[in-house]
């Protein structure tokens, strides 16, 4: 068990040192002259108006839910892909099941519109 | 005399585990590093020359030291952190991003195995950093963490385009990453294995295990053409690269989501792009194109087909302009996900009546 995911561990520690180590070697050496135009957020060079912490469309937060609901319909594939071939026709038909389940809903935001961008 | 090549095990062998363990990882991180680098300086040249530009051509012979003067460049910039933004995630962001577009590079088999004698015993060593059982799944979810550096440097930035810009790739990513995942369920009902290094070895057989057309390798390409569509289509719109560039849509977003971005935070953001490139062009070589199989010798075969489909990226850029949101929405949703779902299907019943 070890000998498989120590590597990962050891290329994880690497990636992050690398990312911190390069961020921090820039910030000593990299110049510093900072004022208060220059620290505020970019907008075209007009003063800024309002926050940018605002609503935005709903939409996105649709396309979140539908990406939970199919992400784990995608890992659930997963592992009945790599059995396909022993479990046979029940799995066909059992994991069939599934999916139609999940495209009748699917069928349905389709037609009520939530997948519309005009 | 035949001696069988010992596997190298951490128990029995720690320190020659170890060392074996860390040159692996260098060399690996090296050369993406490099590619990386020079994947910049192959992507101007070939577009300057696809827009009968020269392309870079003055830091050093034909520009070849055109990365390595950005680079530094980019070390010696003002590293500006916005006075609005929240700082801690706004640094945390291009780590974010960057980190996984490497961790995803250690499950990819570069070629077959190596065998070295030490003390009087053979060992054989697979040319990758780790074969886990579950590597196709491990590649999914590093890719996926990325999408954490984008919501975080959108959210940090506290600035309206950089905010539009990482929901609107967000939500590309999270829709595209679907079309893709499902894709390339059906390459796991023939190779019934999730591990990078059985899936290679199970495109070394002849085609669809006929003896007559033996000199065509078993590619997963030839049975699963729609598959390798919808995975480099997905691909190139999960790593935002045009005509998917929606996020960096410099008519309308200015930069996206790393518009107040500077200095290596910026190269940061810059080189994650390139890397996830690289990461995406070894996957599809492993999965569709029978990895480090061909003509010449294991690693350099491997090297050949990703150089060939990062070539085919830098084309891509060159060649279509880009998407509207609601055009990639309606590709996303509404054709590639079917397509990827009926693809499931049909290779289903294809397998069952075999």
């Amino acid at each position: 068990m070890l000998d498989i995911y120590l590597p990962i561990l050891v290329v994880m520690g690497i990636a992050f040192a690398f990312a911190i180590g390069s961020v921090i070697l820039s910030r000593l050496i990299g110049v510093k002259k900072p004022s208060a135009v220059k620290l505020a957020p970019y907008e075209c060079g007009m003063p800024l108006i309002g926050t940018a912490q605002e609503r935005f469309s709903v939409k996105f937060y649709i396309i979140a839910m539908l990406f939970i609901l199919f992400d784990i319909e995608a890992v659930f594939l997963y592992p009945w892909a790599v059995m396909f071939k022993r479990l046979g026709i029940f799995g066909f038909v059992e994991m069939g099941v599934f999916i139609i389940i999940l495209l009748v809903g699917f069928i349905y935001v389709w037609k009520k519109g939530a997948l519309e961008w005009e | 005399m035949v001696m069988t090549p010992e596997v190298l095990t951490l128990s029995e062998t720690p320190w020659l585990f170890s060392g074996v363990m860390l040159v692996k990882i260098a060399v690996a991180f090296v050369v993406t590093l490099l590619i990386v680098a020079y994947a910049t300086y192959a992507e101007r040249k070939t577009i300057g020359r696809m827009q009968t530009r020269m392309g870079p051509n003055m830091t050093g012979p034909k520009g070849l030291l055109q990365p390595i003067a950005d680079g530094v460049k980019l070390f010696f910039k003002e590293d500006i952190i916005p006075a609005q933004s929240h700082w801690f995630a706004f640094i945390l962001a291009p780590m974010m991003i960057l980190a996984p577009a490497f961790i995803a590079i250690s499950v990819i088999p570069f070629g077959g195995d190596l065998q070295f004698t030490y003390d009087g015993t053979l060992y054989a060593v697979p040319m990758q950093i780790t074969d886990l059982n579950i590597g196709v799944l491990f590649i999914v979810a590093m890719a996926a963490l990325g999408v954490y550096g984008i919501v975080l440097g959108g959210l940090a930035s506290n600035s309206k385009y950089a905010l539009l810009g990482g929901i609107r790739s967000t939500a590309q990513m999270v829709s595209y990453e679907l079309a893709v995942g499902l894709s390339i369920v059906a390459i796991f009902m023939l190779s019934e294995t999730l591990s990078m290094r059985g899936i290679v070895a199970a495109q070394q057989l002849p085609l669809w295990g006929l003896e007559s057309v033996s000199f065509i390798p078993n590619w997963y390409i030839f049975c699963q053409p729609l598959a390798f569509v919808l995975f480099v289509v997905g691909s190139m719109a999960e790593i935002n690269r045009t005509p998917f560039d929606l996020p960096e849509a410099e008519t309308e977003l200015v930069s996206g989501f790393c518009t107040e971005y500077s200095a290596m935070k910026y190269a940061l953001f810059f080189m994650a792009e390139y890397a996830n490139m690289i990461t995406v062009s070894a996957v599809a070589t492993t999965l569709f194109l029978g990895g480090w199989g061909g003509p010449f010798y294991g690693w350099i075969n491997f090297l050949i087909k990703v150089f060939a489909f990062m070539f085919f990226f830098i084309w891509i850029r060159a060649t279509f302009p880009r998407l509207r949101y609601d055009q990639l929405m309606y590709l996303g949703w509404k054709i590639m996900l079917p397509l990827a779902l009926v693809n499931i299907v049909i290779t289903g019943i294809a397998i069952l009546l075999w």
